[in-house]
């Protein structure tokens, strides 16, 4: 399996989406190759790491505004 | 807004109602009380992905107002065969698109943009990140890093990142939320998740340069 070949199945293995046999075979690429190791491992981390950090956080208080804002839209449908 | 009781609720999987669609219901015969529980339930997500799309804090509040109000009035054309959830997003996602249309004085904008890319097929930056890349910021700085790096991406490849990655869609509903097949799907995530990857390494990666060579 080539480097290109493992990156195709990339997003079906973080998702832990891979039959057994394609598992075996991506398996055996990552224990001769370091690259892949690393593209593997981090990006995984790229996704744990936007779950876990809210970046446009809605603060309390606007949020309260929208709120009121469509409920009151809304009952004068 | 008149209020029609559906003649059948649909069933999830597992045989049960979903509690959105119960709410749907009753919203629909007219008890905004339990709208407000769906508003409440939904409106950070909303936003997030307003804030996502538009990369405006005004245009963001504006969106998550009129999309929630489109659905109000448009639930009695919300068909129940898709969650309620991934119906308001699709609202959502359009109110953005057409937000961001305004903001460029009506240049067209669409999810496709800028999808034509290589950039992000194969990773190029190589260097491992250090054990614990996110103790080297304070929680700030961290949000700005992440902010900066997405902002980066095409809107497309946002979108669908926030959508799989961020909101836990499944990448059907992921297509069904954005009129994109499945393949589209799966290829633009495979490549945010690869260009971010890429961008993050200039932050994270470790410090002492031993990275593979």
């Amino acid at each position: 399996m080539t480097c290109t070949e493992f990156i195709a199945q990339l997003d079906d293995l973080l998702d832990n989406n891979v039959a057994a046999p394609l598992r075996a075979d991506l398996e055996e690429h990552l224990r001769g190759c370091e690259h892949c190791v690393i593209t593997l491992n981090t990006t995984r981390k790229t996704i744990e790491i936007y779950r876990s950090h809210e970046i446009y956080e809605l603060p309390g208080e606007l949020r309260d505004r929208l709120q009121k804002a469509i409920l009151a839209k809304c009952r004068k449908c | 807004m008149l209020a029609t009781m559906p003649e059948t609720e649909p069933l999830q999987s597992t045989g049960e109602i979903h509690p959105d669609i119960l709410l749907v219901n009753q919203a629909r015969a007219g008890d905004v009380a339990a709208f407000e529980k769906l508003v409440r339930q939904y409106d950070r997500q909303v936003f997030r992905i307003a804030q996502h799309i538009t990369q405006n804090r005004e245009d963001a509040e504006d969106v998550v107002q009129d999309a929630f109000l489109k659905a109000y009035e448009k639930l009695d054309q919300f068909q129940g065969n898709s969650k309620f959830y991934t119906w308001l997003v699709r609202i959502a996602v359009n109110e953005s698109l057409m937000r961001l249309r305004r903001r460029r004085t009506g240049k067209m904008v669409s999810i496709d943009e800028d999808v034509e890319t290589d950039e992000g097929s194969m990773p190029r930056d190589l260097a491992d990140w250090s054990p614990n890349p996110e103790a080297q910021y304070g929680q700030s700085e961290m949000a700005e890093i992440l902010r900066k790096t997405i902002q980066g991406l095409p809107p497309g490849f946002r979108v669908v990142f926030v959508l799989r990655d961020v909101d836990g869609l499944s990448t059907e509903e992921t297509a069904e939320t954005l009129g994109l097949s499945v393949p589209a799907v799966k290829s633009r995530l495979l490549r945010a998740r690869l260009q971010l990857r890429e961008r993050l390494s200039r932050y994270f990666r470790k410090k002492n340069g031993d990275g593979v060579k």
